[in-house]
């Protein structure tokens, strides 16, 4: 009897608790929409008799004394793909070290999330992260693609991200979109990517006669698009513009149509799948056997020549310039190696680091810590602090974002793989390099 | 048999409709190939590489096929996992290909050094197929049919994400064969010799296959199995084991298509099987599930088409970048034929009630 009467009293408190949130939400809804600044103030704050009152138009992230300033990343950790991401949230670790895992007096916590290189994998992600008011700003994504499919849920959530690696250009094109509010990039821009592949096959290598390949993702269509239309200005002829399946593994009758068209040149931007498989086949197909080859920052990976086997030498590899770096890399360098072991796995690491470290820069401008520890993060203030970066001094240069998003100091450079070995692969060392750069 | 007037208005509706889809899809090929053939890009000897490396894929989804067809024909499921099987011959096959590298042992004795890792591969591949009709199979024989089908793609997983622990989602380059470089030229076309291997080593591999289905007692058991169970039972055949050979079976070819693949495409990862598995599958449909002879000429028939298609009527009907649509002919073919001829090219052999 008691035992009944105890379960019917809880479930009366539990359903009066239910019933009193349902009021409170219901209260405050309109309260929201009356303050014009507070438009979609997610429910995050519930703090107005403290101290701080929060007035930021997407409202603050309100981290107590014992808790952790949570941050995220979010890219591609598995698949084909998975050491572009795994080397930039190496970056991002990295960073947190640097600040001695504290930030504003609170632990920092990185949630990552496995965006799969794909859109449909980045709009997962991110509306997962979305739904996580905890977060107070994060890192990615790693493929163009995961930011089309997931930008817009993170902007709406007043979140902000940096990506450390995304290309392509439309994705910091002056008329982005006002779902790309929440974006920025340390990342180049595919636009000088694209120029100076272009430029380094006209002028260096000394081409007329030019195809691409590839294999349908944003990344990869936008760049050889760049490409190509420099290559034209710049006098060349392209005169196959074809592309595969992001799965097809026999590349040989599309090299054989490439074949027919007799380029002297061939660019695949692509990713590292992809891109073994064309390097591995190429020299079988007829009329292929001396073309020259080049590949993007997508295959700047020991994976790729992994993937590619003994073919893979003489393939040349644009990349952000790491002799340009202006930032202590060896150091970065040597704490890469301390803490995982061997050398670095993509390009992005640098960038990556260099991401987080501007929004802790720009926590640190904006959050509002209490006398008990509390921090109050505003978002709207954050994301305005870091498009106001300016003159950051990262290791890959002094960055300053522009107002569509643009912090990357674009310099690129076009390596040579010298060895197929991937354990060679070392592009930073001072006397035996792998690949080497060999422009400009 | 007696039908309403508007029954058989609309009988000939659908009736017509599939017919127009039938004579478009003619008609897009018939015009594609005309206007490509007549521009004239390829020469007759680019015409012939195409068909030679569709072979060579056709070689390797018939060797996989096979091991479809022949669970399917025996247990009337699918299979699912037999993809990963494929993969998981090649991984065999790398390390043991790899180590036989480095003691220089291929290069002494190139015949050995290929045949070695294939009987690794065909030997691990079936061992892991007979695991895993044990563990996640047999338990569910007598469960309704979905119930293994849901069991196989669990079984996939399973296997794409144990390999996916083990070795790392990385690529590997599967180590090149020096014997296997260049190719021969006969009528001024060059073959490669990896592809001349490819097709003659699938060639036998199917040859003692059906030799085994067709001249061997365990063959005979076999197909008794696959007419019927209980009938077979009470003749004093072991149902299980006969069960469990066939998977050995159709898994060692698709072990010994997982070498064949890696030396042909040289890159191997934890997810290699799926997207041969479906192509295999596809294969098998096409030419008439549960049917051996149909599973080669299925595979040799989708592997031809995927490689001539794009370049043949797809640039003709002025499609940009035909090669992004390789899948798309597959599947098409596959519609068409489920469609048009659901028993296949070959038709099924199978007595009516199994269907």
């Amino acid at each position: 009897m008691n035992k009944r009467l105890f379960t019917l009293l809880s479930l009366l408190v539990i359903a009066s608790m239910a019933l009193t949130a349902c009021g409170t939400a219901a209260t405050q809804a309109p309260a929201a929409t009356d303050a014009p600044a507070a438009t979609d103030a997610p429910a995050a704050t519930d703090a107005p008799a403290a101290a701080y009152e929060c007035t930021d138009a997407l409202g603050c992230v309100k981290i107590a004394p014992d808790e952790p300033l949570h941050m995220a990343f979010w890219g591609v950790l598995s698949g084909a793909d998975s050491s572009l991401g795994e080397d930039s949230k190496r970056g991002v670790e990295i960073a947190i070290d640097d600040k001695g895992g504290k930030l504003l007096g609170h632990d920092i916590l990185l949630t990552t999330e496995d965006a799969l290189c794909t859109p449909e994998g980045g709009a997962t992600a991110a509306s997962k992260l979305a739904t996580d008011t905890s977060i107070v700003a994060l890192v990615g994504s790693t493929c163009s693609d995961e930011t089309v499919g997931g930008i817009a849920a993170i902007t709406q959530a007043g979140l902000t991200t940096i990506s450390p690696s995304n290309t392509r250009p439309a994705l910091t094109d002056p008329n982005r979109g006002p779902d790309y509010a929440g974006y920025l990039r340390t990342a180049h821009s595919d636009a000088f990517q694209g120029k100076a592949v272009a430029e380094f096959a006209y002028n260096f290598l000394g081409v007329r006669k030019a195809a691409t390949i590839h294999d349908g993702s944003a990344y990869a269509q936008a760049l050889q698009q760049v490409f190509s239309d420099n290559f034209k200005e710049l006098g060349g002829e392209i005169v196959a513009q074809e592309a595969v399946a992001k799965d097809a593994t026999d590349m040989k009758p599309v090299l054989t149509t490439i074949a027919a068209k007799q380029p002297e040149f061939i660019y695949y931007p692509v990713f590292v799948a992809v891109g073994g498989y064309i390097t591995a086949q190429v020299r079988d197909v007829p009329g292929l056997e001396d073309v020259k080859l080049a590949g993007s920052d997508g295959i700047f990976s020991p994976d790729f020549l992994k993937a590619s086997g003994p073919n893979v030498e003489g393939v040349y590899l644009s990349s952000p310039d790491f002799s340009a770096f202006t930032g202590d890399y060896a150091g970065f360098l040597k704490k890469h190696e301390a803490k995982y072991g061997g050398s670095t796995l993509s390009t992005f690491h640098a960038h990556a680091y260099d991401a987080a470290n501007i929004i802790f820069a720009a926590l640190e401008k904006v959050a509002v810590v209490e006398a008990d520890g509390t921090v109050y993060v505003p978002r709207q203030a954050l994301r305005d602090a870091i498009y106001a970066t300016k003159d950051f001094p990262g290791i890959t240069g002094n960055l300053s974002c522009s107002p569509s998003g643009d912090c990357g100091a674009p310099v690129i450079a076009v390596y040579q793989v010298v060895n197929a070995d991937p354990a060679s692969w070392n592009p930073a060392d001072p006397t035996n390099p792998n690949p080497k750069k060999v422009w400009p | 048999m007696r039908t309403s007037f508007g029954e058989r208005m609309l009988d000939l509706v659908v009736t017509g409709f599939l017919w127009g889809i039938r004579i478009a899809i003619l008609l897009a090929i018939v015009i594609g190939t005309i206007v490509t053939v007549s521009k004239g890009h390829y020469t007759s000897e680019q015409w012939i590489g195409f068909v030679v490396f569709g072979v060579a894929q056709g070689a390797i989804y018939a060797l996989i096929a096979l091991g479809y067809t022949m669970v399917y024909g025996i247990l009337r499921m699918i299979n699912f996992a037999h993809g990963d099987i494929f993969m998981t011959g090649a991984f065999g096959a790398y390390f043991v290909a790899t180590w036989l590298n480095t003691i220089g042992f291929v290069d002494r004795n190139p015949f050995l050094g290929l045949l070695i890792p294939v009987l690794f591969a065909m030997i691990l591949a079936a061992a892991i197929a007979m695991l895993v009709e044990r563990i996640a199979y047999r338990p569910l024989r007598n469960a309704p049919r979905l119930v293994p089908l849901i069991s196989a793609i669990g079984a996939s997983f399973f296997l794409e994400y144990a390999f996916r622990g083990f070795f790392g989602p990385g690529k590997y380059a599967y180590p090149p064969i020096k014997a296997l470089d260049g190719g021969w030229t006969i009528f001024n076309v060059e073959i490669q010799k990896v592809q001349v291997l490819v097709v003659a080593a699938a060639a036998i591999m199917m040859a003692i296959l059906y030799f085994i289905v067709m001249y061997t007692k365990v063959g005979k058991a076999m197909r008794a199995v696959s007419e019927s169970q209980d009938t077979a039972a009470l003749m004093g055949i072991d149902v299980n084991r006969i069960i469990v050979s066939t998977f050995a079976l159709g898994a060692a070819m698709a072990g010994a298509a997982g070498v064949l693949f890696s030396l042909v495409y040289r890159q191997i990862d934890f997810f290699m099987g799926f997207t041969p598995g479906i192509k295999a599958f596809t294969a098998a449909v096409l030419g008439g599930i549960g049917n051996i002879p149909g599973a080669m000429v299925g595979g040799l028939v989708l592997g031809v088409f995927e490689s001539i298609g794009p370049s043949l009527f797809l640039e003709g009907l002025g499609i940009p970048r035909p090669y992004q649509l390789k899948d798309v002919i597959a599947y098409t073919m596959l519609v068409m034929i489920l469609l048009f001829r659901p028993s296949g090219i070959l038709g099924e052999r199978l007595s009516k009630k199994k269907a």
